[in-house]
């Protein structure tokens, strides 16, 4: 069993994706010395990172470190959902649900949500921020998407 | 005298309205958001880069670097009346501040900490004009090898100096280096790590690495220990501080200052070593240090000037060799390249008003700062009651906006949620975000001066180590390395920043 498990799984993540950098270099050119390849560096860096991944790794056994604390796996969700939200209805939809859908979301992820407020702040919010960067300042974004028939 | 030319040169670009308006708006806004509870300088200054792009590159310049040193300001403010630090640099302020706050002193405290900042500022901005000339100077001598040995001692020095794993830090280091690859390969035209879609031609905006890792992973972290702020907020009253204490603080702020402007120029977290220090040392030279941690103006003095001082030197790196000293100067590189302005010693010569007016535009700033914001207290006061559930979805949308405004693409949107994500889980392993927005924002400029230099070489690697600058440069990096995975060197590190 690792004995710090903060670094056990820094070292894990590190050696995952130095191992997934390296794969995907595998088919960039190394260059020569006189002219390095667009490969050279990303291998280099790659090698680096599975190194200090496993260093890490190694480490997590043998020296003792504080414990990791739980991952408020419901608080990322909250915040995530929302953004991705955004993103899905933004150009469908448009941008004035889009807002409402944001502040709707990821206000759930508070304590001390509350229904009536939310949605108060998130209707005021959707106008003024489609006023100000649609109509204002011209973000290439409808206000009201295609799925309206605008 | 070739300074005053040349600081005249500065204020009449900064004096013109267009560069005070902007200096003024970044200050405000920068002072709102450092007051505004859970938002650090770094995701402030990355999320209201977008806005700037617009503007020609000095005034964007200049209210960037206003909203920096408006957050510091603003992140002592919370830091003296709530006893929450804004940002780490102002830690140790809420230690003495918050106590004079309670013995109803606040406005003594702010007033301290307004005119140590005020000192320490003229101080830093007059260094920087005073040293940042023959460092270019030097700098204007260096070729490809040189700046890539300066650039990996950029990046150990931000190792050493960032808080928490050394190893972990060096791997986050790397990882930012490798996500910096990512795009098309300016010498080959070969798309690398771009999982084969157009929307990542062009690489990984810096905005929203740093408004995912640091804005969203720090409102994920907030709302997992969200409680709600108290609104009792100490009543603000009496600024101006008597003879007694302005006798107490003038040594503190002078000390800080110094050790500040000397700490700021360093690689790494300078300004808020710098404060950590500052403390330290005046609670050990002072002749009652049982009144700190009980409302010493002294603790508040020192370390407030020496933050304030630290941030304005670290413009010194930027602004000369182009090397990032912290995040928020590397978001300043990544602004600047934007603008089409190549960040390193050429600035000064061939972009003189540019040069010259950001900084004595850091001065004007500065005065703005006083001026404004010891009258403006009340309003300052009213935002730090602005309850948190209502402030994040907003700032949410505020992400989204601002991510997709950078290339019109929802692609940014979705990249945003990954890396606020990304940002969280790393957050949770100890490993700090400030070393791999270092290492992404220098990773491309790396590997091209190492391309040259081995060009030049004709491919002879050793060339980083025959040409006397840059192997004095490896060699400091690999003894500062060396030394600080001491033990013993280690243990006093850790020390040094839980210091109280």
């Amino acid at each position: 069993m690792p004995k710090d498990l903060r670094d056990f799984w820094a070292g894990l993540l590190y050696l995952f994706i130095g191992a997934a950098a390296l794969y995907m270099a595998k088919d960039y050119e190394m260059g020569t010395a006189v002219s390095m390849g667009p490969g050279y560096f990303p291998i280099v860096l790659s090698g680096l990172l599975i190194l200090i991944g496993s260093i890490s790794l190694i480490r997590s056994f043998i020296v003792e470190g504080e414990p990791l604390e739980g991952f408020a796996v419901s608080k990322i969700l909250y915040v995530t959902v929302s953004i991705v939200a955004f993103a899905l209805v933004v150009e469908g939809a448009g941008f004035a649900i889009a807002v409402i859908l944001v502040f709707a979301i990821s206000a759930m992820g508070s304590k001390f949500f509350n229904w009536k407020f939310t949605l108060g702040i998130a209707l005021a919010s959707s106008i003024f921020c489609s006023l100000l960067f649609v109509k204002g300042l011209g973000i290439p974004l409808p206000i009201f998407g295609s799925w309206f028939g605008m | 005298m070739e300074l005053l030319s040349n600081l005249s040169l500065g204020l009449e670009t900064a004096l013109t309205l267009n560069n005070l308006f902007f200096c003024l708006v970044g200050v405000f806004l920068g002072t709102a958001i450092g007051v505004l509870p859970g938002l650090g300088p770094t995701a402030t200054i990355a999320m209201l880069l977008p806005i700037t792009f617009g503007l020609p590159p000095v005034s964007s310049l200049i209210m960037l670097s206003g909203i920096y040193y408006g957050a510091q300001y603003g992140g002592s403010t919370t830091a003296i009346l709530v006893n929450l630090p804004g940002e780490s640099s102002s830690v140790v302020t809420a230690l003495d501040g918050y106590q004079m706050a309670k013995q109803g002193r606040a406005g003594k405290a702010l007033a301290t900490a307004a005119i140590g900042s005020f000192f320490a500022g003229t101080v830093a901005t007059l260094l920087l004009a005073l040293f940042a000339p023959p460092l270019a100077d030097i700098a204007l001598q260096f070729g490809a090898a040189e700046y890539f040995s300066l650039m990996v001692v950029g990046l150990v020095a931000s190792v050493v100096l960032a808080s928490g794993s050394l190893l972990q830090a060096l791997g986050m280091i790397v990882l930012g280096l490798l996500l910096g690859m990512a795009g098309t390969d300016v010498n080959s035209g070969l798309e690398r790590y771009t999982f084969e879609t157009p929307y990542m031609a062009e690489g990984i905006n810096f905005v929203i690495l740093a408004m995912g890792m640091f804005g969203l992973g720090e409102i994920i972290k907030n709302l997992e220990e969200e409680h709600l702020r108290s609104a009792m907020v100490a009543k603000v009253h009496g600024l101006m501080p008597n003879k007694e204490d302005f006798k107490r603080m003038a040594w503190p702020i002078i000390r800080g200052t110094g050790l500040g402007s000397l700490l700021g120029i360093l690689p790494g977290g300078g300004a808020m070593l710098a404060s950590f220090a500052s403390y330290s040392i005046e609670k050990k030279i002072s002749k009652t240090p049982e009144q700190f941690g009980k409302g010493a103006i002294e603790g508040v003095a020192g370390p407030e000037s020496a933050n304030n001082a630290g941030a304005q030197t670290s413009f010194i790196p930027l602004l000369t060799l182009g090397i990032p000293s912290n995040p928020v100067m590397a978001l300043m590189i990544g602004a600047m390249i934007i603008q089409g302005i190549t960040p390193g010693p050429a600035v000064m010569t061939e972009q003189p008003t540019l040069f010259w007016g950001i900084i004595v535009s850091m001065w004007i700033g500065n005065l703005f700062l006083v001026v404004l914001n010891l009258p403006l207290i009340g309003i300052w006061v009213k935002m730090i009651s602005v309850p948190y559930h209502f402030l994040y979805p907003a700032i949410l949308v505020f992400c989204c906006i601002g991510a997709f405004s950078l290339g019109n693409k929802v692609f940014d949107i979705y990249l945003l949620a990954g890396f606020g994500v990304l940002g969280y889980i790393f957050s949770k392993l100890k490993c700090e975000p400030a070393p791999l927005l270092l290492g992404f924002i220098l990773g491309p400029m790396m590997e091209e001066y190492l391309r040259r230099a081995l060009l030049l070489s004709r491919g002879d690697v050793t060339v980083l180590v025959t040409r006397p600058i840059s192997a004095t440069m490896l060699a400091i990096a690999i003894i500062a390395l060396i030394v600080v995975f001491l033990p013993s060197i280690q243990k006093k590190r850790e020390e040094a920043f839980h210091e109280e």
